[in-house]
């Protein structure tokens, strides 16, 4: 850090704009930019599905309906995309993944790690413990209007402490897997973790 | 030499922010400019990808920001094409106050899906909004300097004729041989001799400027999220494949 070049005449929000919040490498908005690899997928509530597997075993499966009537949980948190953009506070309700572990009769992970897949072919590796204790959810609500489909909507995963590539989009089925399997970002150049506190951004951070 | 075994990952090394100094301001609109940049160790990159930028006040403070690079791997340098926001920390240092021998810092590249190589076959067809043009005159760029046989189209869609980045560099890109076809859209004001579009990006715009669905074109679209939300949508309703739909958005923030 110290041996940075400084930018002569750059001056920059200073030291008014730094928040313990605000992860190294980041700046806080106040809209909601939207990235995505490809086309937003229509929303089709009468064929969405939600599934967990066991590698290529199916553990259980939700319709919409069924998704819906599952305990819900309400999340505020800090999120920290890695195109250096982190909005404070966002509010988000959805079903934890507790939850649905817990409704597929399961009282633990049977693979050390998750690989999500969506809608459009989107995939996305987590390690199964960052999805345990509340710390994510399959969200469905937004501020408390349903989720945007250019926001992920209908359900997107959301785990708010890792940058946000891995609150993966459209998301249709988490599959246990061992060993872990890295996802689209993931091969191609990101950070196979991702903590935006240790600014694991790429491959090799 | 020390035989590891096959299944063992390899670590990759870490993207090391190198120091890059401006070479050469260009003004390509009233709000946008390109920084001709000298980077020592750069490792090359392909059409398509980005980078971050950093900024070093002297009081230390840092900002980081993603741009995309302008320039093709076949140039010997680094181009950025930077928009000046409304209250942009970083776009208005780098559209705005950066001098030639001023300095920065640069990390990459990044990204290894919105690349176009010259071997990938298929037609090109690309859509920019406004500054999303930037990845996509990479890839024009590339594929001029390597002569690539693939027809391109470019839709460029910007807010009015004083508003067209790269508008003289594209004219000569089309009148060359085997030059891209570029079709511009004004969707503020146009001057009154105009002859193109003036409407926003549609279907029917697109399934007359663009490669049919059986052609299989390559499709890269990049620019404001609405405009590429509502392109995207309407390119896979058209018939076009989504995996063949390449997106980058920003928001008003988003860089």
């Amino acid at each position: 850090m110290s041996d940075a070049p400084i930018s002569r005449g750059f001056r920059g929000r200073g030291a008014g704009s730094t928040n313990s919040r605000i992860p190294p490498g980041q700046h806080l908005v106040e809209d909601f930019p939207v990235l995505s690899a490809g086309p937003t997928p229509p929303v089709d509530l009468a064929n969405w599905r939600l599934s967990l597997d066991d590698g290529a075993a199916p553990l259980a499966e939700w319709t919409w309906q069924q998704f819906l009537a599952l305990p819900q949980t309400d999340l505020r948190v800090d999120i920290h995309c890695v195109t250096t953009w982190s909005k404070l506070d966002t509010h988000w309700k959805g079903v934890s993944i507790d939850t649905l572990l817990e409704a597929a009769g399961l009282t633990e992970p049977p693979q050390p790690y998750v690989l999500a897949h969506c809608d459009g072919g989107y995939t996305t590796n987590i390690p199964a413990e960052d999805l345990l204790d509340g710390k994510a959810m399959i969200a469905f609500e937004f501020e408390g209007e349903p989720l945007d489909p250019e926001h992920g909507g209908p359900a997107r995963l959301l785990v708010p402490h890792l940058y946000f590539w891995k609150s993966a989009k459209w998301v249709q089925k988490l599959q246990f897997v061992d060993p872990e399997v890295p996802g689209f970002w993931e091969e191609n150049g990101y950070h196979i973790y991702g903590d935006p506190w240790r600014e694991q951004r790429y491959d090799g951070d | 030499m020390t035989v590891t075994e096959a299944t063992a990952p390899v670590a990759a090394p870490k993207k090391q922010w190198l120091t890059a100094t401006v070479r050469e301001v260009i003004d390509d609109t009233a709000r946008v400019r390109s920084l001709v940049l000298d980077v020592a160790g750069w490792p090359g990159h392909r059409a398509g990808q980005h980078v971050d930028v950093r900024l070093t006040a002297p009081d230390g403070y840092q900002a980081q920001r993603s741009y995309s690079i302008a320039s093709a791997p076949a140039e010997n340098t680094i181009t950025l094409t930077v928009e000046m926001l409304p209250d942009g920390e970083v776009s208005s240092y780098l559209a705005g106050e950066v001098r030639v021998g001023d300095r920065f810092e640069l990390r990459g590249p990044i990204g290894g899906y919105f690349v176009w190589t010259p071997e990938l076959e298929g037609p090109l067809f690309l859509v920019a909004g406004g500054s999303g043009v930037v990845p996509l005159i990479a890839i024009l760029r590339e594929r001029a300097l390597k002569k690539a046989a693939q027809p391109a189209t470019l839709l460029f869609s910007s807010r009015s004729y004083e508003d067209i980045i790269y508008r003289s560099e594209l004219e000569n890109l089309a009148r060359e041989a085997g030059g891209p076809t570029v079709v511009h859209t004004l969707t503020r004001t146009a001057p009154t001799d105009w002859a193109g579009q003036t409407r926003r990006i549609d279907a029917a715009m697109l399934g007359e400027v663009g490669f049919a669905p059986d052609l299989m074109p390559r499709i890269f679209v990049c620019g404001p999220t609405p405009l590429v939300e509502n392109v995207a949508r309407t390119l896979r309703d058209i018939g076009h494949a989504p995996k063949l739909i390449k997106t980058e958005r920003f928001g008003p923030t988003g860089r």
